[in-house]
């Protein structure tokens, strides 16, 4: 970060999320995703006229075990409201939403930034109806006409609102992670950005470092991935501190972030100037909520991520970072306990993931989930190499061909013939052949020169396709460069 | 007598002993439609096809021997507020020229289930804003007693038509009073049933939390008939309420010896029309005389009532009228250039001058900075408005007062002022604030030959004493059996 140090910046985020419930929050139409358009609506999510909204206690039950989470006091007693403004693609032009009594407030999450563990506070948990889609034919300003798709309408949402706590671009972002991997967890939400169902707006202000008061704050909005979190929060905090030491005010408005000319750019005044005018659902009671549902939650809740890193610790002896690693999304630990119960060399399934798997999904940009190799197989993998029948390095080898086809190991091995040689008769023949085509290194290593014996391993190696067990490459190098018995057959 | 004067019970009675078939009873509505609408102008539509298609199936199934309902064959009228799947529904209001639901409302689905047959959807003020019917979208409803006076409203068009006789009863709906007044203005029964005891699914909303549907009648055993029908719990409502609903009609001949009604000393105020007056005290003996007993009682927040009211219903209705926006139905404006001026034009070409009026009122009471001195003000009164009912309820199982502070009035004498049409509905707002139920029934009638309406409020889900106590005044007087002159 080329940040000036004389100026921390102050950020809070805003979260949203698509609840994986079956149907949606006011009426029983599915939330499938990426059906033919409009085709998941009836008249409550429509909003026709007449039409009126009733709860749906399974988007309740999601919020509350979010809530309880990121340990939040779950109100016995909270109300819906009515959030007014016109777009078309909100058809009743209200958002029934939470304001005053939210579903939940208070609570924390914590978070691992510069190596230090940091709580972000939350301020409340709420939940909400989602908006349809446009789709403009054309660009948004010049469409000749433009379509709604109200398939998303009605899609249950839970507002996630954090306190200003987070004092770094990658502290916001490392929190939105954490967040996202307890919505995983917690089985509740897809949570991938770039598909929408997990949204996130930061207000952002910067002020001289260590003072107390708040500096004017910006809203940023439209980031859609982890990366532009960041890149916008950065982007605006430099604004932010560009504009201070020259004097000039900062503006409270709300920029949108534009990822391809990487900047965010005010909104135009006309669309950001929105009274709400939030008043109490007056077509949905209150919502009351009883201790004993709650415990009933707060029971049957799943380990979270936290308590699952340091179990990786604790019981399986992993380094904090291959824990933190290893327990970012529910899937990909899932995965890792999956082949631990295969294989018992904890670490070394560790390795196996973090630098290969893990290594060829990035590349592609794949999730876990979408790993063509499964548990069963990289257990498979690493106890050939355990019984010696291939060589970690044919094993990167296998692993490359595995990950391509999605065939077992063993498969790959046959079809490649790729079974180490640990047969010390076999092998010697082959020492035996490499000492007699390579005069040079042998006498460079009885003349005393250590290192040519590294050079015979190589040769033994190549002349083998790497097949060659090294452990008895070593011993029947040492024996025979030791007997002197060079040239058998003369 | 003609079938299209006699009640529903009275039809009831031809019909299952099979002395007169649907189809016949349609048919004589038809006729009479065709004659005296086009003098009251009472219907939005008339659903003549479809009701005659309707009564023949009604009169096979019951030739088969089948039981087709309570309602099997009975003629109604709907106001055009709720929703009936496939026929237009307007509210009539231009902004939703066009619409027609897919979908039925809960008391329609009641209703046909009950085997009515529906006669068509009737005029009201637009969106039920008004009372006196003259600010509908489409056409001025007129009094059948006085053809220069209005039907009262908003459902106008449902009181008016079955005063004419030109259906057996209606449904309305009533969110200040726009069932019991029109049902004072046009000598009928209305009622206007606890919130919560009908359901609001698919009736359009005007104030979500004032709104309900409710009977009207030329008599009280209708409108306790109708309402056994369409009350009850509705899952697809969450403000309607669980409450059983009791025999209505069983429990119309108890008597009201020692019932205690009070009379509260703020309706009978200034400028009231003293033959209104009259007509009320006139009521109170003729009770007393029965054996109930009345006293004075007191409900101070009255004169809160209607400022309060035009707070909480408006800042409703702002919202509630948001979804005419002319993006998904209804009327569109054609000149509009972009999305902006789209909802403009439109809204502004859609929409009635009350209606846009009481938008604004409503967008004002709502908005930052305004909210806490009017919206929450006013939240706050209605809480005391209806503290004064629950303390009162204590002494007393009915309150008696006039429905409306004079008969009908000419039409266009208060279009001018709408401060002066908001006062019409003083003696009804309390009830939708305090979420009571209350039944207007007809009590007199002036020298010129105006119906004076009665009112009676009850305690939450008690209809039942409001119709008992309602039904011993109806058997005690002849005002019901009165026809308009048409």
């Amino acid at each position: 970060m080329n940040r000036e140090p004389e100026y921390e910046a102050v950020i809070g985020l805003e979260v949203h999320a698509q609840l994986l419930t079956a149907s949606k929050i006011f009426c029983g139409c599915s939330t499938r995703f990426g059906e033919a358009p409009n085709s998941q609506t009836c008249p409550v999510c429509l909003g026709l006229p007449g039409v009126l909204p009733v709860l749906n206690k399974k988007a309740v039950e999601f919020a509350i075990r979010t809530a309880l989470a990121v340990r939040g006091l779950i109100a016995a007693h909270s109300i819906f409201a009515r959030k007014n403004y016109f777009y078309p693609d909100l058809p009743k032009d209200y958002q029934i939403s939470q304001y005053e009594l939210p579903l939940s407030t208070g609570g924390f999450v914590e978070i691992n930034n510069d190596g230090m563990a940091r709580r972000v506070r939350i301020r409340r948990v709420h939940l909400e109806e989602d908006a349809g889609k446009l789709l403009h034919a054309g660009t948004m300003d010049r469409a000749e006409y433009s379509l709604v798709d109200f398939n998303r309408c009605g899609v249950p949402l839970i507002e996630m609102v954090t306190e200003p706590d987070l004092r770094t671009p990658e502290a916001a972002a490392e929190f939105l992670k954490e967040f996202r991997a307890i919505l995983q967890y917690l089985e509740v939400s897809q949570g991938n950005m770039e598909e929408g169902n997990l949204r996130c707006d930061a207000n952002v202000s910067v002020r001289p470092t260590g003072t107390a008061e708040l500096g004017v704050k910006t809203e940023v909005k439209n980031m859609n991935s982890f990366k532009n979190v960041q890149r916008a929060l950065e982007y605006e905090i430099e604004r932010q501190i560009r504009l201070l030491k020259s004097g000039q005010p900062i503006v409270q408005e709300t920029h949108l972030w534009d990822a391809t000319q990487g900047v965010t750019l005010p909104m135009r005044g006309k669309e950001e100037a929105h009274d709400y005018r939030y008043f109490p659902e007056p077509d949905l009671v209150p919502v009351e909520i009883s201790p004993a549902w709650v415990e009933e939650i707060a029971a049957s809740l799943p380990e979270l991520p936290a308590e699952r890193r340091q179990r990786f610790v604790q019981a399986y002896g992993l380094p904090e970072y291959d824990a933190a690693v290893l327990t970012a999304s529910k899937a990909l630990a899932d995965f890792f306990e999956e082949c631990t119960h295969r294989h018992r060399d904890v670490k070394l399934v560790s390795n196996w993931i973090m630098s290969e798997l893990l290594g060829y999904l990035n590349r592609e940009g794949k999730e876990i989930t979408e790993s063509p190799v499964t548990p069963a197989q990289l257990a498979a993998l690493l106890k050939l190499i355990q019984e010696g029948v291939i060589s970690g390095k044919i094993a990167k080898v296998v692993f490359e061909a595995m990950y391509q086809t999605g065939k077992s190991p063993e498969a790959i091995i046959r079809e490649k013939g790729l079974i180490q040689i640990t047969d010390p008769e076999e092998l010697g023949r082959i020492v035996d052949q490499v000492l007699a085509e390579n005069p040079g290194p042998v006498s460079d290593f009885r003349g005393g020169k250590e290192k040519a014996r590294t050079a015979l391993v190589g040769a033994v190696m190549r002349a083998t396709k790497g097949k060659a067990n090294p452990q008895l490459v070593n011993d029947l190098l040492r024996e025979k460069l030791a007997g002197g018995k060079v040239h058998p057959e003369e | 007598m003609e079938l299209t004067g006699l009640t529903i019970h009275e039809l009831q009675g031809l019909l299952r002993r099979r002395e007169v078939t649907a189809k016949q009873v349609l048919m004589a509505f038809l006729k009479r439609i065709a004659q005296v609408e086009g003098k009251i102008q009472a219907y939005m539509a008339v659903t003549g096809l479809e009701a005659l298609r309707m009564a023949s199936r009604l009169d096979r199934r019951r030739h088969a021997g089948e039981d087709a309902g309570p309602l099997a064959g009975i003629p109604l009228a709907i106001k055009d507020v709720i929703c009936t799947q496939d026929v237009p529904t307007t509210c009539s209001s231009r902004i939703l020229d066009g619409f027609i639901p897919p979908y039925d409302a809960t008391v329609m689905r009641r209703l046909n289930q009950a085997g009515m047959v529906l006669l068509g959807k009737t005029n009201m003020d637009e969106f039920a804003m008004g009372s006196s019917t003259e600010n509908s979208g489409y056409k001025v409803t007129r009094n059948p007693w006085d053809l220069d006076r209005v039907p009262g409203g908003s459902s106008g068009g449902s009181a008016a038509a079955v005063a004419a006789d030109l259906c057996t009863a209606a449904l309305g709906s009533d969110t200040g009073g726009s069932i019991r007044q029109p049902a004072a203005f046009c000598g009928i029964v209305g009622v206007k049933p606890t919130y919560g005891r009908v359901s609001r699914y698919g009736l359009v909303a005007f104030a979500s939390s004032l709104d309900q549907i409710g009977p009207m009648t030329k008599d009280v055993r209708d409108a306790a008939i109708l309402l056994g029908v369409i009350a009850g719990h509705d899952t697809c409502d969450s403000t309607s309420v669980n409450v059983p609903v009791p025999d209505y009609v069983a429990q119309l001949g108890r008597e009201v010896t020692g019932l205690r009604i009070g009379i509260p000393k703020e309706y009978f105020i200034e400028g009231m029309d003293p033959e209104v007056e009259t007509a009320i005290r006139a009521a109170i003996n003729v009770l007393e005389s029965l054996g109930a007993k009345a006293e004075s009682i007191s409900l101070p927040h009255t004169e809160y009532a209607v400022a309060t009211y035009y707070l909480v219903a408006t800042a409703e209705a702002s919202s509630n009228l948001a979804r005419y926006d002319a993006v998904k139905y209804g009327f569109r404006a054609r000149e509009a250039k972009d999305l902006l001026s789209m909802y403009m034009k439109s809204r502004q070409n859609g929409f009635g001058a009350e209606v846009k009026r009481r938008i604004m009122l409503g967008t004002y009471a709502l908005s930052a900075g305004y909210y806490d001195a009017y919206y929450l003000k006013a939240l706050k009164v209605r809480t005391l408005i209806r503290k004064d009912f629950e303390d009162t309820f204590k002494r007393c199982e009915v309150i008696l007062t006039p429905t409306a502070p004079t008969p009908a009035f000419r039409l266009g004498e208060k279009t001018a002022d709408p401060l002066t049409m908001y006062l019409s509905d003083i003696f009804t707002i309390s009830a939708n604030l305090a979420g009571i139920p209350g039944v207007c029934l007809p009590c007199g009638f002036t020298r010129a030959g105006l119906p004076i309406g009665l009112q009676l409020l009850g305690k939450p889900f008690d209809e039942a004493t409001l119709l008992q106590v309602a039904f011993a005044y109806e058997q005690a007087t002849e005002w019901h059996r009165r026809k308009p002159p048409l």
